[in-house]
């Protein structure tokens, strides 16, 4: 009836996941009462769980991603902290949970802290920033939210009901196959990863096309911002790698399922097969990442500067380079294979041709900087504690390249270090950048500077005491996963290390505190402008938070930065310099709760794979077809928000502005 | 004194030199050549790293908001002449560091025997759950987790896993390598010194791979023909019986020697006629 | 392109969203004139679905053609393929593309009758071609020549599985297509559809024309021609 599900799966007999399971039931369970108590879950159905709103979605992703990022962090504590005590002991955490705790912060880092991010803001700010009312399909963008959610779910549903993955965030065959892995652990990982990943590939196709396809009037592609065009290289290179994850890992399922041997030690698999195909997808992922940050870091250093890009069109280049050229390099992965020395030569001087676009990018923002009026407000400090970092990372990236250095580096801990040091230095402090960048617009008042800068420092500075040991212990032969050692000139680093942590700890604190005091605060924080930090792109031209249809009419892009341009002529001009236009009831798309129901049935159609309870599994998916079908037949796919309404928040935002310029009047 | 060794480790990527760690104090040609190139690559990254930051530093606090002498230039957003620049430098040491990644690919590929009047010594390198096999096919003995060979000595390691992927690394002499089942890896190393070298698996391999560790024991000649001869002596035989006992899974065995083994056993596990690994007893599975 | 927007058809709004009237700059170059006309914005957002596919099949293809040889000792391609079923299978696919055309063109005409019996007739051919699939199948397994004996056989069944499993799912949305067309008529949304499941179709055949070569004709050339 209910396949390998047992009770014995709970782990009553184990203290640290049952606490840990109980924990995270429990907190769940409270949010849930509290929201039902409060009367708050048909205000959330409406507006937010059924949205088809891009904003909404968007603001979905990044809170995901944050209470993701919660999850990840307190397994890097975990594997902090045994391994500072692992010295001469076995610590506190047995090998088959330390396992699986840096599988799972790997897992929940990459697919749905940092993927999750970066796709949140990108479905934020995009149609914002293109001048466009929603994404090409916001109905397949639900979908794709919440197929993401539920990949997260069954990850930390794996911490209560049986086990996590034991192989690592990309699980190597062998060792992955049933023979070594007999577990659930394993079906846990590929199908949170199967269903996350197809989340992820509706959204790069719906991103792709919204680019491509809709556009304001006059955004022609040298006009986009350069944000767009980092998001359009990620989303194309969403749509060029994600089939690969979802092939390679169906082929993995199939060879645990039904026997296949795609790379079983035996009957002819090809375990190196794997390697090559998941690292086909697994660079591209890296800058599926990194170019969205580069986006946020363009926007944040030129509106921080006062002056445009530098080099936009050197930037663009260099985009794209990046997007074409990461495709090429996969075989860095995995140097130490015995590829050859021609193989290998080719594939670290590729890697190292990546440096030369983003060299370029860095210097591009140092000169963005370079006579400018800079105004060090927090979203700009963390793009200033990016270039520092970033450029680190990215030489002992490089370093990494030379096939020679990486037969002594690979998979040491210098090479955690380098990945973090361009994961938490590129895409975190990106993701931060925005998040406090367009919080502002997502909920029309500003976070508190102050802590903003405190946590900016706590991350900055434990980042450095948390990886710099890294490197060092790296050099030392310290390989990554050890749950113990005996070295004892490793010890002292890890101390430190641990260290680090805690101050990157205090570093989440403050951001939560920065959160919660802001959001108590937030009427004396309110930005009626809608322009808090002097932007230069379309989102500001919008109120904050802007309407369901974000733009009364679509504005008409006469130059590379509209609003700037516009901002500058009524600065000059003393007042607004577009007359009041000639208002139109606007069509926008209806909310539908196929997204929810869909990503429900393929939760349920997951966990019974998981479990082997089959005839759930059909269940549930006649359940997501019936969904679909209904869908389809329905009849009326839009409302209509009347003339008179779109007209009173605009000359709402219009009189804002309005005062604003007075404001400025001498 | 560690935390002093430490200390000191914290200064090398600074000085560039003088410290004893792992991959920075190699004891052998192979690890002393990938230092000099690990270091002659940072040495040119550095180059332009370092003036990037300071300069990125600079402009941040130069053009400061407050700062009334800078200069604005607030529409400056194009120079060709600074976009050449900012390509060519970039170029340029992926051009350095490309011709040194090529040379050294080749000059340090794994598989490339090193050059040496002394006959290089075979060495094959089995990988369990969870121990190494080392079998010295000359001498006719092997040893688990424990690796003697001869100081000044060309060592030739062939390379191959029963289960699952494992790498084979002795940090002090360089280059490292995968262990995978089915496929052989080739490795040329050499100890210049005698001395006790820590080696590791550096690919996560399942529960016991922290245990994955053994030594590497650089002797003199003459010490290393003693121990051959005393190996042959005691100690277990290793034949197809004992090899199907070394599959199933074990941690943190204690480093023993077989007096003589099978012929042809690496073969015979490479072209898998022996079978993989048993992978977890069903007893011990979560499971249950 | 953007001649195409400039005479957008009256049905097909931007997006779903008006747009402002007025902008009588001159239209240059792309995205010059707003947002492209809903028709043209599903279209292309389902041909780079349609890209993401084939990427996905051309990593099935690689598995194959990686593991090609590794029979363990199992039988080889040439002892197992029918070149007979397959042509029957390729003409029943080739026939179904023909037939789904004429949908698409019954579609313009506002022809409800020719519409259902050219999808109907889709349909059929389609369904035919499942079952000589699953008779293929059915018939390796039976010889012992199931996915499981050996990684050339794993990625065999995978690969063209994978194509059958596309057109099962074509099947199935054809019937809620012609389920559609016939409780609701010709309506914009539905024509938008049935223009992407007919591009669905089409890729399917071209994606079959791949399989058909690289592994049905290259796996029965004689050995020494291969590579």
């Amino acid at each position: 009836m209910f396949g390998k599900l047992s009770w014995h799966d709970i782990p009553f007999d184990q203290p640290i996941p049952l606490a840990a399971g109980a924990f995270v039931v429990f907190t769940i369970l409270g949010v849930l009462i509290w929201v039902w108590a409060k009367g708050y879950i048909p205000y959330l159905w409406r507006e937010w769980i059924t949205s088809v709103d891009h904003k909404r979605i968007g603001i979905m992703y990044c809170v995901l991603a944050l209470v993701m990022l919660l999850r990840g962090f307190i397994d890097a504590l975990m594997m902090r902290s045994q391994q500072a005590l692992a010295f001469h002991s076995p610590g506190y955490l047995p090998p088959e949970h330390y396992d699986q705790i840096f599988s799972a912060h790997g897992t929940i880092m990459i697919f749905f802290v940092a993927m999750t991010f970066v796709i949140g803001l990108m479905n934020f700010v995009l149609p914002l920033q293109l001048g466009v009312r929603d994404v090409a399909f916001p109905t397949l963008n639900s979908v794709g939210f919440w197929l993401t959610a539920v990949g997260a779910l069954l990850v930390n549903l794996s911490l209560v009901v049986g086990e996590f993955a034991r192989t690592t965030w990309l699980p190597y065959p062998p060792l992955s196959e049933l023979t070594y892995s007999p577990g659930v652990g394993v079906d846990y990982y590929l199908w949170a990863i199967e269903i996350s990943g197809i989340g992820t590939l509706m959204t790069g196709i719906n991103l792709v096309t919204t680019i491509l396809k809709m556009r304001a009037p006059g955004m022609s592609y040298m006009r986009m911002p350069i944000f767009c065009w980092t998001a359009l290289a990620s989303n194309l290179l969403i749509v060029a790698a994600f089939p690969i994850l979802t092939a390679t890992l169906a082929m993995l399922l199939l060879d645990r399922y039904l026997g296949f041997h795609f790379f079983t030690d035996v009957a002819g698999g090809n375990a190196m097969m794997f390697v090559n195909l998941i690292w086909a997808w697994g660079h591209p992922e890296v800058y599926i990442l990194i170019l969205p940050a580069f986006g946020v870091f363009s926007e944040v250093v030129a509106t921080f500067s006062g002056k445009p890009l530098f080099g936009y069109r050197s930037m663009v280049t260099a985009t794209m380079a990046i997007c074409i050229l990461s495709f090429t390099v996969w075989l860095h992965h995995f140097f130490t294979m015995g590829a050859g020395a021609d193989v290998n030569s080719v594939f670290g001087i590729a890697s190292m041709l990546i440096a030369v676009p983003t060299g370029v990018k860095v210097y591009n923002w140092l000169f963005t900087m370079y006579g400018g009026r800079i105004r060090l407000s927090s979203p700009m400090l963390w793009a200033m504690g990016f270039m520092v970092t970033f450029v680190i990372g990215g030489m002992t990236g490089v370093l990494l390249a030379v096939p020679p250095a990486d037969f002594v580096l690979h998979n040491s801990l210098f090479l955690v270090a380098h990945f973090h040091n361009v994961i938490i230095g590129g895409v975190i402090f990106g993701a931060f950048a925005g998040y406090t960048f367009w919080f502002p617009k997502a909920f029309g008042f500003t976070l508190n500077e102050r802590l903003g800068k405190a946590a900016f420092w706590c991350w900055f500075v434990g980042f450095y005491v948390a990886f710099v040991p890294l490197y060092v212990v790296g050099l030392e032969g310290m390989t990554r996963r050890m749950q113990h050692y005996d070295r004892p000139e490793w010890y002292p680093w890890l101390l430190v290390a641990m260290a680090g942590a805690l101050i990157i700890l205090c570093g989440i604190a403050l951001q939560i505190a920065q959160l919660t005091i802001s959001i108590r605060s937030r009427q004396q924080r309110r930005d009626p402008t809608g322009d808090p930090w002097d932007g230069r792109s379309l989102e500001w031209a919008t109120p904050s938070p802007p309407p369901a249809f974000n733009f009364a009419v679509l504005p008409n892009v006469t130059h590379e930065e509209p609003y700037w341009s516009l901002k500058q002529q009524a600065r000059e001009q003393m007042r607004l310099v577009t007359p009041e236009p000639h208002y139109e009831s606007i069509e926008m798309p209806r909310n539908s709760p196929v997204g929810f129901v869909t990503a429900f049935f393929a939760f349920v159609t997951g966990f019974s794979l998981i479990w082997h309870i089959w005839w759930l599994v059909v269940l549930g998916l006649a359940c997501a077809y019936v969904t679909f079908v209904v869908f389809a037949w329905r009849d009326v796919a839009e409302f209509e928000i009347p003339a008179e309404e779109v007209a009173r928040i605009d000359r709402a935002n219009r009189e804002a502005r309005a005062e604003y310029l007075r404001e400025l009047a001498p | 004194m560690s935390s002093l060794r430490s200390m000191c480790a914290l200064v090398v990527p600074l000085t560039l030199e003088g410290c004893r760690t792992a991959v920075l104090s190699p004891a052998g040609p192979i690890g002393a050549s990938e230092r000099t190139i690990l270091l002659d690559a940072l040495a040119i990254m550095l180059a332009i790293v370092v003036p990037t930051i300071l300069a990125t530093l600079a402009f941040a606090w130069w053009y400061r908001d407050s700062n009334t002498h800078a200069r604005r230039l607030p529409s400056f957003a194009y120079s060709g002449r600074i976009e050449l620049i900012v390509w060519s430098i970039p170029a340029l040491v992926v051009f350095f560091l490309g011709g040194i990644a090529w040379i050294g690919s080749h000059l340090l590929d794994p598989a490339r025997p090193i050059s040496s009047g002394a006959k290089p010594l075979e060495i094959q390198v089995v990988s369990l759950d969870w121990k190494w096999l080392f079998i010295y096919p000359e001498q006719g003995v092997a040893s688990i987790n424990h690796l003697v060979a001869p100081a000044g000595v060309p060592l030739h390691f062939s390379i191959t896993s029963a289960s699952v992927f494992n790498v084979f690394f002795v940090p002090r002499l360089g280059s490292e390598i995968y262990s995978m089942y089915g496929m052989r890896t080739q490795l040329n190393l050499q100890a210049d010194r005698p001395g006790i070298y820590p080696g590791l698996s550096a690919d996560f391999s399942g529960d016991g791979f922290s245990d994955m560790a053994f030594d590497l024991k650089a002797v003199t000649a003459e010490e290393f023909s003693a121990w051959a001869t005393a190996a042959a002596a005691s100690g277990p035989v290793l034949d197809e019986t004992g090899y199907r006992n070394l599959l199933k899974q074990s941690q943190n065995v204690a480093p023993y020697t077989y007096r003589s083994i099978q012929p042809r056993l690496f073969d015979a596990i490479l072209m898998q006629r022996l079978p993989p690994g048993e992978g977890p007893e069903p007893t011990t599975s979560p499971e249950k | 392109m953007s001649t195409e927007v400039l005479r957008a058809p009256p049905d097909s709004y931007l997006g779903g969203h008006h747009t402002a009237g007025g902008h009588g700059a001159p239209v240059t170059g792309h995205g010059a004139g707003g947002p492209a006309p809903k028709r043209i914005v599903v279209g292309y957002g389902f041909w780079i679905f349609l890209l993401s596919d084939v990427i996905m099949f051309s990593a099935f293809f690689a598995a194959y053609s990686v593991l090609f040889k590794n029979t363990a000792g199992g039988p080889a391609a040439e002892q197992l393929f029918d070149l007979h079923n397959t042509a029957a299978e390729t003409a029943c696919l080739l026939a179904s593309t023909f037939t789904c055309a004429l949908a698409s063109l019954a579609v313009g005409e506002r022809s409800q009758r020719w519409t259902q019996l050219a999808l109907l007739a889709t349909g059929l051919l389609g369904l035919a071609f499942i079952t000589l699939e699953v008779r293929e199948f059915v018939s390796l397994i039976d010889r012992g020549a199931g996915p499981s004996r050996s990684a050339f056989l794993s990625s065999f069944f995978t690969l063209v599985g994978c194509h059958g499993v596309h057109v099962t799912a074509g099947l199935l949305w054809l019937g809620t297509m012609m389920a559609q067309f016939y409780a609701k008529g010709f309506r914009q949304d539905i024509r938008h559809r049935f223009l992407c499941f007919s591009l669905f179709w089409h890729a399917l055949d071209i994606i079959w024309v791949g399989i058909f070569s690289l592994v049905y004709l290259v796996g029965t050339l004689p050995r020494e021609l291969l590579p």
